[in-house]
């Protein structure tokens, strides 16, 4: 054992868990390939009291997964799938969710963990359905145990988030609240996006993931909602590798002088307009001397889930108050 | 390798390195010091904001007493130059200097050239206390002071102080290799209660894995004002011990017969280190290689004797760790490369140049 085994062990970590941290973020990548459910299930113009057919059969990012009959103890590895779930009328079919998933507040939260997937203690739920956002091999081992699973990755777009609405709800029997969501989500984001005010130039945002300015580009999820509103990133500039996530330098930041700063990183790292303002430098940033400082709930700004729709309406709330230059 | 490495290297006595030309030391600290300004230089000059060259000479003329000339830069850039260009190259230089002078002294008090300031365990303890608090503290706004700098300089001090006392405690003679080996034993504990309360926490994971990484990017003067007088102190200290750990250099039994208390030396010299690498490692992160290359650059090109390594290691330290955060700030501008990339993949390779430079020779 070398003497430098302290500080190589933490370099050598620190490389594993950047790995893992750049795995987390690129997996959204290929969730590209997600597709509408295809399904044998009733078209969703006729009532929901239909009985759903079973077996059904849909495409997740996974390959096909069938499923012989309506899942009743479905086990949800993945917070945006768990609100997806209670969102389409699926929740009374959920018997566990991850330790993560803390949104309905009913939902029946363990200590199961999403990102450590323990394969005994899934199983030990007896579960005919298992929703997870990262396989990692775990639908190898479940499906060896006859235990399907359906994977719904990261959404690369709002496209990816509708259909795994839609997938979520071929798979549970709830199609047709699964396409009054989807159709309802639509809805409203266009209307969100309808009322905001036409500009000759766009407002200039930084949306925050941690105060080291870890940042999200137009090339992210939540980077396309900013893009959607008419707003422009100042990651953008940053990001040449195109991973979508950079950490900006501080003196860029405050050159670049956004008009509204989002901070997605007030629960994890209880960041908010005081300490920012406080930062060296941000001072004369224009957001910061306007006070469009926007608190964002880390978890909504996280996840695809149907709260996207009030994300984006704080999003618009805030970029509606920038004044025309 | 730690009962081998702690046999005494053949090297000179101390007397010999006293009579080498005292024309040939002063180019050492010549070259060292104009790599310190222009390091300094080039952390002012460069950066993702792109300020003009003009402006900023004009600013800093502009700041002596009794001149007054308009720098032409907005409010805006002044703030960029003075609240975070400044602040990081000062910060910088202040890490630097603290890592290359305790790995100096950490080689010298152990008669081990694979020592590093993070040796006894340093490194693992401020991670695990910067972890718990990352992991355990639901709320940081409403502390006086920021919790997580505090204890990630309190875990290094304990990893340290419990290490010395369980070598101490099971080897009278203080020797040390049984030092090295119980750090060895209280790093790799304290990484493995690091791990797992992270792994518990995995929603804190990537502020952990920012923070080990290390960073500079987001301090202020406040910082400065932090570190400042535990890397006065500590570097003191240790300035005052260099002859003694020249005196080491011969062996603990001959230093011994030379007067000099070795127990109590070694005590001192590492708790001045630790105390010094404590307080930069709880605002800088782990920032790797500094405390071993730079010591051995300067040991390579200027001579063995801890006179001379020690003082030009603290002026060496603080001009790479500036220049490694320039190139963290500018190589892929405007985004940052985490500084303890920077001061491996450039680091290492320059330190094999030096190294295969001096074997030949």
């Amino acid at each position: 054992m070398s003497l430098f085994s302290t500080h190589q062990s933490f370099t050598a970590r620190a490389l594993a868990l950047g790995l893992l941290l750049a795995a987390c973020g690129s997996s959204g990548s290929t969730s590209g390939s997600a597709h509408l459910a295809t399904t044998t299930v009733a078209p969703a113009a006729q009532t929901t009291t239909t009985l759903p057919a079973y077996p059904v059969t849909v495409s997740s990012a996974q390959g096909q997964v069938t499923l012989k009959s309506q899942p009743k103890a479905i086990v949800s590895l993945s917070p945006t799938a768990t609100e997806d779930l209670f969102a389409i009328g699926a929740g009374p079919q959920v018997v566990a969710v991850d330790d993560q998933s803390n949104y309905p507040p009913n939902a029946p939260r363990t200590d199961l963990s999403g990102f450590k997937p323990n394969v005994e203690a899934i199983a030990a739920k007896k579960p005919d359905l298992v929703v997870v956002s990262e396989d990692g091999g775990l639908s190898a081992a479940l499906t060896k145990i006859e235990i399907p699973v359906l994977v719904e990755p990261a959404a690369k777009s709002l496209d990816d988030a509708y259909s795994q609405v839609k997938q979520l709800g071929a798979a549970t029997g709830h199609a047709a609240q699964a396409s009054q969501l989807v159709a309802s989500m639509r809805d409203q984001i266009s209307q969100l996006v309808a009322s905001l005010p036409h500009r000759a130039q766009a407002p200039r945002i930084y949306h925050e993931l941690d105060q080291t300015l870890y940042t999200a580009t137009s090339s992210t999820f939540i980077g396309q909602l900013y893009r959607l509103l008419g707003a422009d990133d100042i990651a953008d500039a940053a990001d040449k590798t195109g991973s979508g996530y950079s950490q900006l330098s501080a003196e860029y930041v405050v050159n670049a002088n956004p008009s509204v700063i989002f901070l997605a990183d007030t629960k994890c790292c209880q960041q908010n307009l005081a300490i920012v303002a406080a930062r060296p430098g941000w001072s004369g940033i224009g957001a910061v001397k306007a006070g469009a400082v926007v608190a964002l709930d880390d978890d909504i700004a996280s996840r695809w889930g149907p709260r996207i729709v009030d994300l984006l309406r704080t999003m618009t709330q805030a970029l509606a108050k920038v004044p025309a230059t | 390798m730690a009962v081998t490495a702690a046999r005494p290297p053949p090297v000179r006595t101390p007397p010999d390195q006293a009579r080498e030309a005292p024309a040939g030391a002063r180019r050492f600290w010549v070259a060292a010091i104009l790599v310190l300004v222009g390091a300094i230089l080039a952390g002012l000059f460069l950066g993702p904001a792109g300020l003009s060259w003009r402006g900023i000479l004009l600013d800093l003329v502009g700041r002596l007493p009794l001149v007054h000339v308009h720098s032409g830069l907005t409010s805006t850039e002044r703030a960029i130059l003075w609240q975070i260009r400044m602040p990081r190259i000062v910060l910088g230089g202040l890490v630097g200097w603290m890592l290359a002078a305790s790995g100096a002294s950490y080689q010298g008090a152990f008669r081990n050239p694979l020592a590093d300031p993070y040796l006894l365990g340093a490194a693992a303890g401020a991670g695990l206390g910067a972890t718990l608090i990352i992991a355990y503290a639901p709320t940081v706004s409403g502390w006086p002071v920021d919790p997580i700098p505090l204890a990630a300089f309190c875990g290094a001090i304990l990893a340290v102080a419990v290490a010395y006392v369980v070598a101490t405690t099971a080897d009278r003679s203080g020797s040390s290799a049984t030092i090295l080996l119980a750090g060895v034993a209280v790093a790799a504990f304290f990484t493995a209660v690091q791990t797992f309360v992270q792994q518990q926490h995995s929603d804190s994971l990537r502020q952990v894995y920012s923070w080990i990484l290390g960073r500079l990017g987001t301090s202020g003067w406040h910082d400065v004002w932090l570190v400042f007088p535990y890397v006065a102190l500590s570097s003191a200290v240790l300035l005052v011990h260099r002859r003694l750990l020249d005196v080491l250099r011969v062996g603990d039994h001959e230093a011994s017969t030379l007067g000099v208390d070795t127990a109590r030396t070694r005590l001192v010299v590492v708790g001045a280190a630790t105390l010094g690498t404590a307080a930069v490692v709880a605002v800088s992160g782990l920032i790797g290689f500094v405390g071993i290359i730079v010591p051995h650059t300067v040991r390579l090109t200027a001579g063995a004797s801890y006179r001379r390594i020690l003082p030009l290691s603290m002026i060496g330290g603080a001009a790479f760790l500036i220049l490694a955060d320039v190139v963290a700030r500018t190589l892929a501008a405007p985004a940052e490369v985490p500084i303890g990339v920077i001061t491996a993949f450039f680091g290492a390779p320059f330190f094999v140049v030096v190294l295969r430079r001096r074997v030949r020779t």
